[in-house]
């Protein structure tokens, strides 16, 4: 049972950072931006590509997962920033089903480009965290597991420093709330818009390095049912909401630890998926949102 | 007074004066009007399509035009959907999937002839579509993109866990139609000419179904529900104020390419005779929504063009296998970018079409009276409806 719990809160962290991202990009430009999960299975590469280029594998120290995870969080949030300037600013102003679709075209691009670079198999990942733990109230809990929640937390907690408190938060809640009204405040709107990207993009990445590390194998397609959960995690919580997001991870990390230890590993996805269909049939605002006014 | 009008009115036949009707009828023919072209260019492709088994019958060419045409029903489905009412649809393959798991179950578990199977088809597609649809379609449409996005897992994976659905191995030896003692795979020969089992039939009656399907699809679209969805794809609020259920607008096309993507899913499960969860992944919903995005959302020509260069593609382009999905993806973008309406929007019109000024209207119709600012038809026309005269409303309107 407080295995079940603890277990949940690990994979829980990981849907909590990369639905941040889809949250605060909602949130920003109403977009849902499909690439998201991509750019989480981006950063676990990147972490394998630079530790494969220095020749380095089956390595278990904890400051050398920091220094690549900071070094994928930078390249993943350019690409992000790089994918934002080239395929959906051009597209800001057109119909929503133009940008959804361009962003299900880049999904497929960053998935079949990692494929022709790394090959369609999955790869090990080259840095594995020991799995000495000890038992607390009768759960398991390894050192690895203990560092990646540590890593996760102070992930949320940095980015909810920059939103609630410094003057680039203030100016994306501005333009959540209207973008035109916030150009007009002298808001650099543009500018605000790729630094959500930058920092959505890089806590994907850290996600990435981080599920490398913890799982041991990546492959070209691990973002896409990421990307699906973590996009069921922003909607339980609220999409747009920081908070609600990282709620919404860590509950769906729970839901499916007891899902799958009810109704069997193999029907885990379609419990969360169905979990899903019916937050958005009764309550589509989730858990912390606020309700959504169209306007015309 | 008031009453005076309406016993007018009671007597007078309720409509418009006659002149108002005196166009001039529209060209009809093939190279002076789009739609004599269209239809034109259509009855060629039915009857080169119908002369190719004749041409060339080796199972190859065969297998890859009957899976075309089923590429090409399933696009003209997801057009419905994704071009017709603005509904992006990711999880379009479930529908497909469902359609030949049924199929499939019907005929090999429980032992049904193939008719009975395809009305069992028709049904599950139809609930599966009310049942995904129903919750979802209240919701802002980026909403249900994700929720078909899940439901098209949904379907996969269940299929995959599934004992009745053959698990990851599917459903094998789906049998083929029978007619009394005959079946599609007995063949037969006519005037000294071989038919096998495997060419003709599937491919034909894949032909009749996707004819129909192409030809239906169009129809739907240019009808009363057609002019409905497209105005709800356009601006809903707008549409909802003119009096349209957009619910109902909504739903109606999901159920309708709920049920093309049944008919294309029978038609692979009998043409193939085996089905598995392997192919009913995600990849293939986002390369049927390409190939519509690609040839143009809710143009019936330009979808089929692009449904043909998907479907195709990978068989012309040996050497690009590996790299065609993310050229596609590459596509995806660049076509958004530059080309949205796709290569043969839904709104154009032929170039040679194009320089022909419009013929100007009749001398008596509304349109040149307020055209020129000045009445020159006489005022008993403009005044009068055919059997009311215009005096008898003139006295209507006296204190």
């Amino acid at each position: 049972m407080m295995q079940l719990i603890w277990n949940g809160l690990i994979v829980g962290s990981f849907y909590a950072l990369v639905a941040l991202g889809y949250s605060m990009v909602y949130g920003i430009i109403k977009l849902l931006n499909f690439a998201h999960g991509d750019i989480y299975m981006l950063g676990a590469f990147v972490g394998f590509f630079t530790l494969s280029a220095f020749g380095i594998s089956n390595e278990t120290s904890i400051p050398l997962l920091l220094v690549i995870m900071l070094l994928s969080m930078v390249t993943t949030g350019l690409i992000g920033v790089g994918i934002e300037r080239i395929a959906y600013r051009p597209l800001r102003n057109s119909p929503r089903l133009a940008v959804l679709i361009t962003a299900i075209g880049v999904s497929f691009t960053l998935e079949y480009g990692v494929r022709q670079l790394f090959g369609p198999n999955p790869e090990a990942f080259p840095i594995r965290l020991a799995s000495t733990g000890f038992d607390v109230l009768g759960m398991r809990i390894t050192a690895s597991q203990l560092v990646l929640v540590v890593i996760a937390a102070v992930l949320m907690l940095v980015l909810a420093h920059i939103v609630e408190r410094t003057s680039q938060g203030r100016a994306m809640r501005a333009i959540a709330l209207d973008p035109q009204g916030a150009q007009l405040m002298g808001v650099n709107v543009n500018r605000v818009i790729a630094t959500v990207f930058f920092i959505g993009s890089a806590l994907a990445g850290a996600a990435g390095v981080m599920a490398g590390a913890y799982y041991g194998s990546i492959d070209f397609l691990m973002g896409f049912i990421i990307g699906l959960k973590a996009f069921t995690a922003a909607v339980i919580g609220g999409i747009g909401n920081l908070y609600g997001a990282m709620l919404g991870g860590l509950l769906l990390g729970l839901l499916e630890s007891f899902g799958a230890a009810w109704f069997g590993g193999e029907w885990r996805d379609v419990f969360s998926f169905a979990f899903l269909i019916l937050f958005l049939t009764f309550k589509p605002t989730g858990l912390l949102g606020a309700r959504v006014v169209e306007r015309m | 007074m008031a009453g005076r009008l309406d016993q007018a009115l009671k007597h007078a036949p309720l409509r418009a004066p006659s002149p108002l009707f005196d166009r001039p009828r529209a060209p009809r023919g093939v190279f002076t009007s789009q739609t004599g072209f269209l239809r034109a260019l259509g009855g060629l492709a039915v009857v080169l399509l119908l002369v190719l088994p004749f041409m060339d019958a080796s199972r190859y060419t065969m297998s890859i035009a009957t899976s075309a045409l089923i590429y090409v029903m399933l696009c003209m489905g997801l057009n419905v959907v994704v071009g017709f009412a603005g509904l992006l649809d990711l999880g379009y393959i479930a529908f497909f999937a469902v359609g030949a798991y049924v199929s499939g179950i019907f005929t090999t578990v429980l032992g049904f002839p193939m008719w009975l199977s395809l009305i069992a088809t028709i049904c599950a597609c139809i609930i599966a579509g009310i049942i995904i649809g129903a919750p979802t379609l209240r919701l802002r449409s980026d909403y249900l993109a994700i929720v078909t996005l899940g439901f098209g897992e949904i379907i996969r994976i269940t299929a995959n866990n599934l004992d009745i659905t053959g698990g990851p191995s599917g459903i094998h030896g789906i049998p083929s139609w029978e007619f009394g003692g005959w079946s599609f795979d007995d063949g037969f020969s006519i005037g000294g000419i071989e038919f096998p089992g495997y060419v003709v039939f599937y491919y034909f009656v894949a032909l009749v179904v996707v004819v129909v399907g192409v030809i239906g699809a169009g129809r739907l679209g240019k009808g009363k529900m057609g002019r409905a969805w497209k105005a709800v794809r356009d601006d809903e609020d707008a549409a909802e104020a003119m009096g349209i259920n957009t619910y109902i607008a909504k739903i109606s096309a999901y159920i309708i390419g709920a049920v093309w993507a049944g008919m294309a899913g029978q038609l692979m499960a009998t043409h193939l005779s085996a089905i598995s969860p392997n192919s009913f992944q995600f990849l293939y919903s986002a390369l049927i929504l390409m190939a519509v995005v690609l040839g143009g959302m809710g143009s019936t020509p330009g979808v089929i063009i692009g449904a043909l260069f998907v479907s195709l593609a990978p068989e012309l382009l040996r050497d690009f296998a590996e790299w065609r999905f993310l050229i596609f993806g590459v596509l995806l973008v660049v076509v958004m970018l530059f080309r949205p309406a796709g290569l043969w929007p839904a709104t154009a019109v032929l170039p040679w079409l194009k320089r022909q000024k419009p013929q100007p209207p009749p001398f008596t119709s509304a349109v040149s009276a307020v055209d020129h600012g000045e009445p020159t038809v006489p005022p008993s026309v403009m005044e009068s409806v055919d059997g009311l005269p215009a005096t008898d409303a003139e006295e209507g309107r006296q204190p």
